[in-house]
């Protein structure tokens, strides 16, 4: 359920140092950071605007724009570089339509990049949510998506 | 036949890590009541005669480091023990293990170590990306608050002591002592300069302590079995246990927990299977993207800080990725550089314009260009960056291209 901004706020207690687990719950709650929350987060820790815009452009994590439904995220650490990662990322962009950073038309899938995520032994591996898919090849991408493809058919 | 030495990893895959019953009937929380009986400078001094160096790579005395942390600004009202749990050098995976697996050994040495400083506050600073580390030990600060071996009093001594967890926003430098303060007082995550470090001023300008997770989960284990039973495990330049993990081309990629001073043979063939598909080994890099390639030479060096420092390498976090004689040594070189200058933050100027340049370098080495760049232009560019840049990331660069020219120039 989507809580409002106040209601986020009533967890803590108010100080600067809070930013960033303040933040991470207004994007966990909203899906990403509007310039609205941000302008209410400012005000609940009474600093200006602009510094919450620093922080919140300074970490991967944030988001200022909405996020699809399935969000993945590429290991671009160095086991998963030399497993192939690069070829999964081009098998995935074509599979979806997308490059790394965006997100699909229908809201259902967004691409990123993320350094390591130390499941180095599975490597070349990607996060679908929250959920490790490693020992990936071309082909098991393709099968990871095929539903997507399906689904098109569909609507066509 | 090398087998391994579970000195931390002992409860691994024996005990359920939800269940914090389970880990008491393992010994567990014996070590923190035997230290709450102790004086705290008997339980550093402890530290000390362990000899134990810390896990995060850069491989600095623990004790030392307590110490110093126990005897700055006395008149201070607050002291801070940070757990440093933002995992993020590539190919390592130590800590989540940890974490996953055993996560009230860790608590148990965050109590110990805020006791040992007289820290009243501790914080894990857990990588965001890592889920289930952060329910684990989200549970465990949980049943252990329950319990009251969080809080006030614990164990029916004077101590008192609250742990918090926080999570990273995604930043591979945050990994670092002051950067990672910086990023917890809400701010970018920028380095700040040392010195003062963090003993004297650091979390909100307080003398606080940043432990590696590695290096806190073997501190209960030298309260319960002592210091000098510890120091005998490993070598004597480095004692202890370390958690190393493979990937890359080997049979089993994964993790082994070893004394310190096996052999890189001993791992990569004895444990980790040897190369895949009876390839042949071309390189190792060690210690993750900050870390160094050697070739087959190294093979018989004891895995040690200072033995691999003579043969111009690090031990580091503990990361080892094996590379077979198909990989392409220019390759992986382009993909470490690209990862630092992705991830520099930009306050150094060297740094922000240095690791950008070392990207065209290596892109045009690559392309076998004529009159194309050499690895003696890249490691003095490399060199300039290291002198001139306030944070490890900008001391990084220099480590790989360094090795590459002691082990690999034949490739350029």
């Amino acid at each position: 359920m989507i809580k409002s901004t106040a209601d986020i706020f009533s967890d803590f207690k108010g100080t600067e140092d809070d930013l960033i687990p303040v933040l991470q719950k207004v994007q966990e709650n909203f899906g990403y950071l509007s310039q609205k929350s941000m302008m209410d987060v400012g005000r609940f820790l009474r600093i200006p605007t602009s510094k919450v815009w620093a922080t919140a452009t300074f970490y991967t994590q944030f988001r200022l724009k909405p996020i699809g439904e399935k969000h993945i995220m590429l290991c671009r650490g160095t086991a998963c570089h030399v497993k192939g990662a690069p070829r999964i990322l081009d098998e995935i962009e074509l599979k979806l339509g997308i490059t790394e950073g965006e997100t699909s038309s229908d809201g259902k899938y967004s691409l990123e990049s993320v350094a390591c995520i130390g499941a180095c032994g599975l490597a070349p591996c990607i996060l679908i949510n929250e959920d490790v898919k490693g020992r990936l090849t071309p082909k098991l991408v393709n099968k990871l998506f095929e539903d997507k493809e399906r689904r098109d058919q569909d609507v066509e | 036949m090398i087998h391994e030495k579970r000195v931390l990893l002992k409860n691994l895959g024996k005990i359920n890590p939800a269940s914090i019953d389970d880990y008491e009937k393992a010994g567990g929380y014996k070590a923190i009541r035997k230290a709450l009986d102790m004086n705290h400078l008997l339980v550093i001094d402890e530290m000390m005669n362990s000899s134990l160096r810390g896990r995060g790579g850069a491989g600095f005395s623990t004790g030392l480091k307590n110490k110093f942390t126990s005897e700055s600004c006395l008149r201070c009202e607050q002291k801070y023990l940070i757990c440093n749990a933002d995992e993020g050098e590539p190919g390592t995976f130590k800590d989540r293990i940890i974490m996953e697996n055993d996560p009230h050994l860790l608590i148990e040495g965050m109590l110990i170590a805020a006791y040992a400083i007289g820290a009243s506050k501790a914080f894990v600073y857990l990588r965001g990306e890592y889920y289930r580390s952060i329910d684990m030990v989200t549970l465990a600060i949980k049943t252990a608050r329950e319990k009251g071996y969080i809080g006030s009093k614990i164990f029916g001594s004077d101590f008192s002591v609250d742990i918090e967890i926080r999570l990273g926003a995604g930043s591979y430098l945050c990994g670092e002592e002051l950067t990672l303060l910086e990023s917890m007082e809400g701010k970018r995550g920028y380095p700040r300069i040392k010195p003062p470090f963090p003993a004297e001023k650091g979390l909100f300008g307080y003398p606080t302590l940043v432990n590696n997770v590695e290096t806190l989960a073997t501190i209960p284990v030298i309260i319960a079995e002592g210091s000098e039973w510890y120091s005998k495990l490993g070598i004597p330049e480095s004692p202890g246990t370390k958690i190393f993990t493979i990937s890359g081309d080997v049979a089993n990629p994964g993790f082994f927990e070893v004394e310190m001073g096996t052999t890189l043979r001993d791992i990569v063939y004895g444990l980790a299977g040897g190369i895949k598909d009876g390839k042949r080994l071309k390189a190792m890099l060690l210690g993750g993207a900050a870390g160094t390639f050697v070739d087959e030479t190294v093979l018989d060096t004891p895995m040690a800080y200072d033995s691999l420092k003579e043969k111009g390498a690090v031990l580091g976090s503990g990361a080892i990725m094996v590379l077979d004689e198909t990989r392409s040594i220019l390759c992986m070189t382009q993909s470490i550089l690209e990862f630092f200058k992705h991830e520099c933050c930009g306050k150094c100027v060297p740094c922000r314009v240095g690791t950008d340049r070392l990207v065209r370098m290596i892109k045009d080495i690559n392309r076998g260009n004529e009159n194309r760049f050499t690895l003696e232009e890249m490691v003095d560019e490399a060199g300039y960056i290291a002198k001139t840049s306030l944070c490890p990331l900008g001391q990084s660069p220099i480590m790989p291209l360094a090795s590459l020219q002691r082990y690999f120039n034949d490739q350029f």
